[in-house]
């Protein structure tokens, strides 16, 4: 009962968000504010809407109305009420109603806060996210229904899932669920598709204001783009945090010792977050310069269209196989939203291509612009590699009729040097100001920096020297490190000589009054610890497998690790666990215990491999137990990985995520620093005060 | 002058490589064929049947079968690209995690340099209008002066005052 209240709410969310949709055209369009106001209040009630059939959907799952279908499927009494809430986005039905949900969210914030600032872009703002959110909920509604029930027709072999009763069908009440995907139930897939929702979503916004500012014609002038600036922000940390986090999930749970796989699924994700990246810089030149008008547009056009693609392709399995697509009417219909958003938005922005003219021109090619333009380029060709190497299966088997598959080596081949290129610039590009740049000025500033990072790639690279090729890795990231540590120190001596304040006050008083200038370098320290980690884990990552009997001991390295017996027991959530004892040894020396174990869940009949981790700051020594036998002695099968560097990844990770908070930070200087900026020639000011 | 640099960094690198590739030698397996050996050819490969997992990482017993035949081809004296092109006369192309660089599929490892390289004289393209276009104006942009500390200290003082 409660779940067709759930239902009706549903399907109303649905009529209003196309009422608010239309209504906000027609509004805009013949300049009739009441149909505006009115696509707004509707607009406004869509996210308690959706707010009252999500809290249904949980009451289901904390209840175990295993009656829906959707329930059924991904829950189970044996799981714990925290997993079955969680369980909200543990399934396609729930994954979009919760998409749709937090899209709806955001409209309203933004109609709340940016109603009076920005009333002449506000219908086509509303058009444009309402658009979005009325798909995502016709989705729900119409083709991936989370409050479809389980009918049974006699004789059918197949349980039926259809929100109304199908002819001759009688309900059918199951008493236990399936159960969440054993694979799934792990910190980081709890975390991951809410960040990752919150991210896609949050770049709807400004992709809204875009589209709104071309409507209006006023996409010359940049409001949309200070008026965005947090959202933009928003989103990126978010796609941020959802990246780290199923790079941690990956690591933890699908036992291959690694967090990146370049699957389908990755990458999907990982387009959009690069051309987030592109246009977050992008922007900063429009707000500058006033320069990359068309391409700051074109960017979130291909954002926003890449984010529905990530959607699709996780929601839709269509990358595994073209025949996954017409499975369902998901696929199609996702593919036609992108199709005529994407088609429409570049149309709209051929058409006013000429109000996009730059307000400025550039005076040098050494110039922080042409080093912008350059990453900007660089960006957009990685992700352009990944979509080519994420697609080139379906294409291949569309146009030859045979499948391939393009797998992590094609990817490092190709986007390996592109990276390389674009932490190099990194590196480089503070040390280049606005409008033109001396190149013997940049030289002298870098030169200690250079020094520098050659001596410790000597010493790194002695160390290393069974990995000839990580030296070029190892010195990208040392330079790269210490430039922006001479960026930092540069400003601290200036403080230093002028106000007489100590290193530390200096160094704090720098990023109080530059919050985003140097939450931007932490930002890019936090992506050298990153790379620090990618490059351990290509080129120093060691692994041996072997099959050892009960005191036997398998050597990897500076690293043994001894078989002490095998053990099988009963655990939490419905699983069976067999697990190995082994003792870790590094140079004879005992470390710890490590107990690699294999959990079965009985209910979905998986196995998930769960791996014995001895984890410290430079290296973590990953084990896994592949298999074991007991007759006619017991023996078992390890796998061992050691994974240099690995942990640089999260660190940075959480860096990365630092520099970010710092960087949106409201400041009480941020308004006054206005007054900073000399009316003759700001630029001169901004080139070492900030950006 | 920013190609000396790039020389001199590419100079320094590739000494430090040289250095250290002839101290590096590889230790040689005591039995032959080891799992290390059936699993370094396994990760060129994919799992046939499972979607877009690795054969040395796949848990299935179909793909323990993989691993065991591979090892038993290797007993028999076979290398590795004998097994390699085993498996796709078997399986088809896609049990190869990296793509062929032959026929219709090399396409995937051209476009993304042709792009690259479009993207490269778009952007040198666009440089170059860009400058000309200050050209045809007159740049009433004054001069960008060198900050000397001095100069820097006194506009500190000011702004201090301004706060």
């Amino acid at each position: 009962m409660l779940a067709n209240i759930g239902l009706v709410i549903l399907f109303i969310a649905f009529l209003l968000s196309l009422f608010a949709t239309l209504s906000s055209v027609y509004g805009g369009v013949k300049n009739k504010n009441a149909w505006v106001e009115s696509a707004r209040n509707a607009s406004l009630l869509v996210f308690p809407l959706l707010s009252f059939s999500i809290i249904v959907l949980l009451y289901s799952l904390y209840v175990m109305d295993f009656s829906l279908a959707y329930v059924y499927d991904v829950s189970s009494t044996a799981m714990s009420p925290f997993l079955r809430l969680t369980a909200l986005w543990g399934g396609q039905q729930g994954s979009v109603l919760f998409w749709a949900w937090i899209m709806s969210a955001f409209v309203m914030i933004v109609l709340l806060r940016k109603w009076e600032e920005n009333r002449a872009l506000m219908p086509y703002v509303i058009t444009t996210s309402m658009l979005t959110t009325t798909f995502f909920i016709a989705v729900v509604v119409f083709i991936t229904n989370p409050f479809s029930k389980l009918w049974y027709i006699p004789g059918a072999e197949d349980l039926i899932k259809t929100v109304f009763q199908p002819v001759g069908a009688v309900q059918y009440f199951p008493v236990d669920g399936r159960g969440l995907n054993p694979l799934l139930r792990h910190f980081g897939m709890i975390g991951h598709p809410p960040t990752t929702y919150i991210g896609f979503t949050g770049f709807v916004i400004p992709f809204s204001f875009a589209i709104a500012a071309l409507v209006t014609g006023k996409s010359g002038e940049d409001g949309w783009i200070r008026t965005t600036r947090r959202w933009t922000l928003l989103a990126w940390i978010f796609l941020s945090i959802g990246l780290v986090l199923g790079g941690r999930w990956a690591y933890d749970v699908l036992g291959w010792g690694g967090f990146w796989g370049w699957d389908p699924v990755e990458n999907a994700m990982f387009m959009p977050w690069l051309t987030g990246t592109a246009f977050l810089h992008s922007v900063m030149m429009t707000e500058k310069r006033g320069m990359l008008k068309k391409w700051n547009m074109i960017l979130i056009i291909l954002t926003y269209a890449l984010t529905i693609f990530g959607t699709f392709i996780t929601r839709t399995g269509i990358i595994s196989s073209v025949h996954a697509f017409s499975k369902s009417a998901l696929g199609p219909a996702f593919f036609a939203f992108i199709g005529i958003t994407f088609v429409s938005s570049l149309t709209l922005l051929f058409t006013r291509w000429d109000t996009l003219k730059s307000e400025h021109q550039l005076e040098s090619f050494t110039s922080r612009e042409a080093v912008f333009v350059l990453q900007n380029m660089l960006f957009l060709a990685i992700a352009f590699a990944v979509f080519w190497g994420t697609v080139f299966p379906l294409i291949s088997e569309l146009i030859t009729g045979s499948k391939i598959t393009v797998g992590p080596p094609y990817f490092k081949k190709v986007t390996g040097p592109l990276f390389f290129a674009l932490i190099l610039l990194m590196g480089v590009a503070p040390f280049s100001s606005w409008r033109k740049q001396s190149l013997a000025k940049v030289k002298k500033v870098l030169l200690t920096p250079f020094l520098i990072s050659l001596g410790a790639t000597a010493v790194w690279g002695y160390v290393h020297r069974t990995h000839p090729f990580s030296i070029f890795g190892l010195w990208l990231v040392s330079f790269v490190f210490f430039a922006i540590i001479t960026e930092f120190w540069r400003g601290i001596r200036v403080r230093m000589a002028s106000r007489g304040e100590n290193p530390l006050i200096a160094l704090f008083k720098l990023f109080r009054r530059n919050q985003r200038r140097y939450g931007g370098y932490i930002i890019h320290l936090g992506v050298i610890m990153i790379a620090l980690g990618v490059i351990g884990d290509t080129y120093f990552k060691q692994e041996t497998q072997g099959t050892l009997k009960v005191g036997e001991a398998l050597k990897i390295g500076a690293y043994s690790l001894r078989f002490d017996g095998l053990q099988g027991f009963p655990g939490s959530d419905g699983r069976d666990i067999v697990e190995a004892k082994t003792m870790l040894y590094k140079n004879d020396q005992f470390i710890r215990e490590l107990t690699p174990r294999r959990d079965f869940f009985v209910v979905q009949q998986q196995p998930v491999t769960v791996a014995g981790v001895y984890s410290s700051l430079n290296v973590d020594v990953y084990t896994m137990l592949v298999g074991w036998e007991t007759q006619p002695t017991q023996s078992v099968t390890l796998k061992i990985y050691v994974n240099s560097l690995i942990n640089w990844v999260w660190t940075g990770g959480m860096v990365l995520i630092l520099g970010i908070l710092i960087a949106v930070c409201p400041s009480k200087k941020s308004k006054r620093r206005v007054t900073y900026v000399m009316k003759s020639n700001p630029l001169y000011f901004e080139s070492f005060l900030g950006d | 002058m920013l190609r000396k640099f790039f020389f001199t960094v590419f100079v320094v690198l590739l000494s430090l490589f040289t250095a250290v590739t002839v101290v590096y030698a590889q230790q040689s397996n005591p039995v032959f064929p080891t799992d290390d050996d059936v699993n370094a050819i396994a990760k060129k490969l994919y799992c046939p049947v499972c979607p877009n997992t690795p054969l040395d990482v796949c848990e299935t017993q179909a793909c323990k079968d993989w691993r065991a035949q591979i090892k038993d081809q290797l007993t028999s004296g076979w290398n590795e690209q004998q097994i390699l092109d085993y498996f796709v006369t078997q399986y088809g192309e896609k049990v190869l995690a990296e793509p062929q660089r032959s026929g219709f599929t090399s396409l995937v490892w051209m476009l993304p340099v042709i792009v690259l390289i479009i993207g490269l004289g778009f952007v040198s393209l666009l440089l170059k209008s860009w400058r000309n276009r200050r050209n045809h104006q007159v740049s009433d942009a004054p001069p960008i002066p060198s900050i000397t500390p001095d100069v820097l200290a006194k506009l500190e003082k000011e702004l201090q005052e301004i706060d």
